[in-house]
């Protein structure tokens, strides 16, 4: 089988396997994807496969990823979720302390917006 | 038939390894209106989209009339990326103003900073709904108007009144394809998002 990237192999919608939750916490949007050195087994899904080919070289957030893959950024959630819990995947949140957005992120913003003249 | 590969592996942008902090922000208005064309001024990435389906009862939308009662639309999303500063980075999300895309922008708008509402002078009426929808979400959010070419200009304070805005909404008129004025309307809504935080708390 040739795991290389492509068109999507099978229907969106059978990517979760026909669950209605991932199997862990669902994941950001924008939560940053990084591919561990962890050996995918064979017999890994075509999707779960072209999702950590995606990786290799760097990191992404779950919506670029899905953006790539030509998945809907639900389905990529599923699929990240699960190769998270498998070690397969590190992911990191967003916003580094987990909180909302504060004042001093929205300031730092305004100064790299003013910078970017 | 061999499609070409979606995902050519020089233009995939990866994210610099100090980029720590991911923001957001929602761009939204009427159709046509130039959400993706102010995306693609600003991002440092090829603009990207993922095509999110809905699946909603039908009643009430014209555009299906005669068919049954649940209906699947699909929209697309296009969203970009900025470096603001080395470890800050800011994603750009375009997303339809339209009342029934609202399950796709409750989750695109979680969490984010606010909203760009665009306007175009030749259809303000388009831009009512779209505000409604971002005052019902609690976004805070900043008008720019897209001055097209040949669209006719006005003074800020006539389409302030047209647009029945609020006196503390910022109203930005820029050029979606010119980088500085999209910059400003970036920098409109951050400032006016600042207004609504509270005060920082002393790090105890």
């Amino acid at each position: 089988m040739n795991p290389g990237p492509g068109r999507r192999l099978i229907p969106a919608y059978l990517v979760t396997g026909g669950r209605s939750a991932p199997s862990g916490p669902a994941l950001d949007r924008l939560a940053v994807l990084i591919r561990t050195d962890t050996d995918l087994p064979t017999g890994t899904g075509a999707e779960q496969r072209r999702l950590c080919e995606l990786l290799a070289p760097g990191a992404l957030t779950v919506v670029e990823c899905a953006a790539h893959l030509d998945l809907p950024a639900g389905a990529t959630v599923f699929l990240a979720t699960d190769l998270v819990a498998s070690g397969h995947l590190r992911a990191r949140p967003p916003i580094p302390r987990a909180g909302e957005i504060d004042r001093s992120l929205v300031e730092r913003l305004l100064v790299g917006l003013r910078s970017l003249h | 038939m061999d499609s070409v590969p979606s995902t050519d592996r020089g233009g995939v942008g990866y994210l610099p390894s100090a980029a720590e902090t991911l923001m957001k922000l929602v761009v939204t208005g009427p159709f046509g209106v130039g959400k993706t064309t102010l995306i693609r001024t600003l991002s440092e990435i090829e603009t990207l989209h993922t095509e999110e389906t809905m699946t909603q009862a039908g009643a009430g939308l014209d555009d299906t009339a005669g068919l049954p009662e649940k209906t699947t639309t699909t929209v697309a999303v296009d969203f970009g990326r900025l470096t603001v500063q080395d470890d800050l980075v800011l994603y750009m999300f375009g997303t339809p103003g339209q009342e029934r895309f609202l399950p796709l922008w409750e989750d695109i708008a979680r969490g984010a900073l606010g909203a760009l509402v665009m306007v175009d002078t030749r259809r303000l009426g388009d831009s009512f709904a779209v505000m409604d929808l971002v005052e019902e979400q609690g976004l805070p959010y900043a008008v720019a108007v897209n001055r097209f070419p040949d669209a006719p200009a006005h003074p800020d304070e006539v389409l302030r009144k047209h647009l029945d805005l609020d006196p503390g909404t910022p109203l930005v008129q820029c050029d979606a394809r010119e980088r500085r004025g999209s910059i400003d309307a970036l920098i409109a809504l951050a400032e006016h998002a600042l207004t609504r935080l509270p005060a920082s708390q002393e790090p105890s």
